[in-house]
């Protein structure tokens, strides 16, 4: 299993997501934004952190760069594409996934431990846990206050693609404590909290984490078979 | 050099926290009564005349890359 790992001009997480790549039994490919190949890796993740210094608005400017055209053109034939708080920014931007993501409705820059409960486990990267599971993930972010028009939200989450929900404390006051959404295929999923930090016991209180890599692993191994 | 403006404004049941940061500044500074909402403002210098197609081009660039109509509104006009 490769799984390709972009690396944006002021990507942060990259190389913790290439870590838990490996950690988790894959083997990482780095991508660069500037390159219009995916080098035919098997997943690509779009990591946390910034992206062409996020000038105009997240993840604005990084959704025109040349990688991009080539993981809009590869996921819309259904390859899995993970997007991790910036990368989710960029998908949104991409309109890979509805909506956007703005500033946090208290202003506040927020770190901490996140209970989520997963909400949709018919997605590349969530069919390892179990619906209505409760997990702790990472979040730290400025701008994940993820909103869309009354519609498109009736529509997330009445055709089960809201994949992830903020539990106790709204952070960042999304919509309806949403934490991370999918595509209409369940290919792509955009989260603003961070797995890549945990999957190793060395570093992280959780290992929630590791189950996005396995069901990631589940995913590709259940398309072969289909194959 | 001809110029237009596009102007760029978070749509109004959009959440506009760097608005309401301003907004408590100025009612801390004593500005009492005033609300503020906070967009962008591009000014593109324009070679040549403007045209129609130079308009249409602005409201493109605007459409695709300065506003994100998820969540702002714009405005493109001619300035001066």
């Amino acid at each position: 299993m490769r799984v390709g790992v972009v690396t944006f001009p002021g990507s942060l997480d990259d190389i913790d997501a290439i870590r838990a790549v490996r950690l988790t039994g894959g083997e990482p490919v780095s991508l660069w934004h500037a390159s219009d190949s995916l080098e035919g890796v098997d997943a690509v993740i779009l990591p946390g952190g910034f992206s062409y210094g996020d000038y105009l608005r997240c993840g604005a400017i990084a959704r025109f760069s040349p990688v991009m055209a080539e993981v809009i053109k590869q996921a819309k034939a259904g390859l899995p594409v993970l997007g991790i708080c910036n990368g989710f920014q960029v998908l949104c931007e991409a309109h890979l996934l509805p909506g956007a993501l703005i500033r946090n409705d208290r202003r506040t820059f927020y770190c901490k431990d996140q209970l989520l409960r997963v909400e949709s486990t018919s997605t590349a990267w969530s069919n390892k846990f179990a619906t209505e599971q409760e997990i702790s993930i990472v979040i730290k972010h400025g701008e994940g206050n993820f909103q869309a028009d009354p519609e498109t939200v009736r529509m997330l989450e009445g055709t089960q693609r809201v994949v992830f929900r903020y539990l106790g404390e709204n952070p960042n006051g999304s919509v309806n404590n949403i934490a991370g959404i999918a595509n209409e295929r369940g290919n792509v999923v955009g989260l603003m909290p961070h797995p890549e930090h945990n999957v190793d016991p060395a570093v992280s209180p959780g290992l929630d984490g590791v189950r996005f890599f396995a069901s990631l692993t589940n995913y590709l191994t259940s398309l072969a078979e289909e194959a | 050099m001809a110029r237009v403006v596009v102007e760029v404004m978070p749509k109004p049941e959009i959440l506009d926290p760097q608005g309401k940061a301003v907004t408590g500044a100025l009612k801390r500074l004593g500005f009492s009564g005033l609300s503020v909402r906070q967009g962008k403002r591009f000014e593109i210098e324009i070679e040549g005349e403007i045209t129609p197609e130079r308009i249409e081009q602005a409201t493109k660039a605007a459409d695709s890359l300065l506003a994100n109509t998820t969540i702002e509104n714009y405005v493109v006009r001619v300035d001066g």
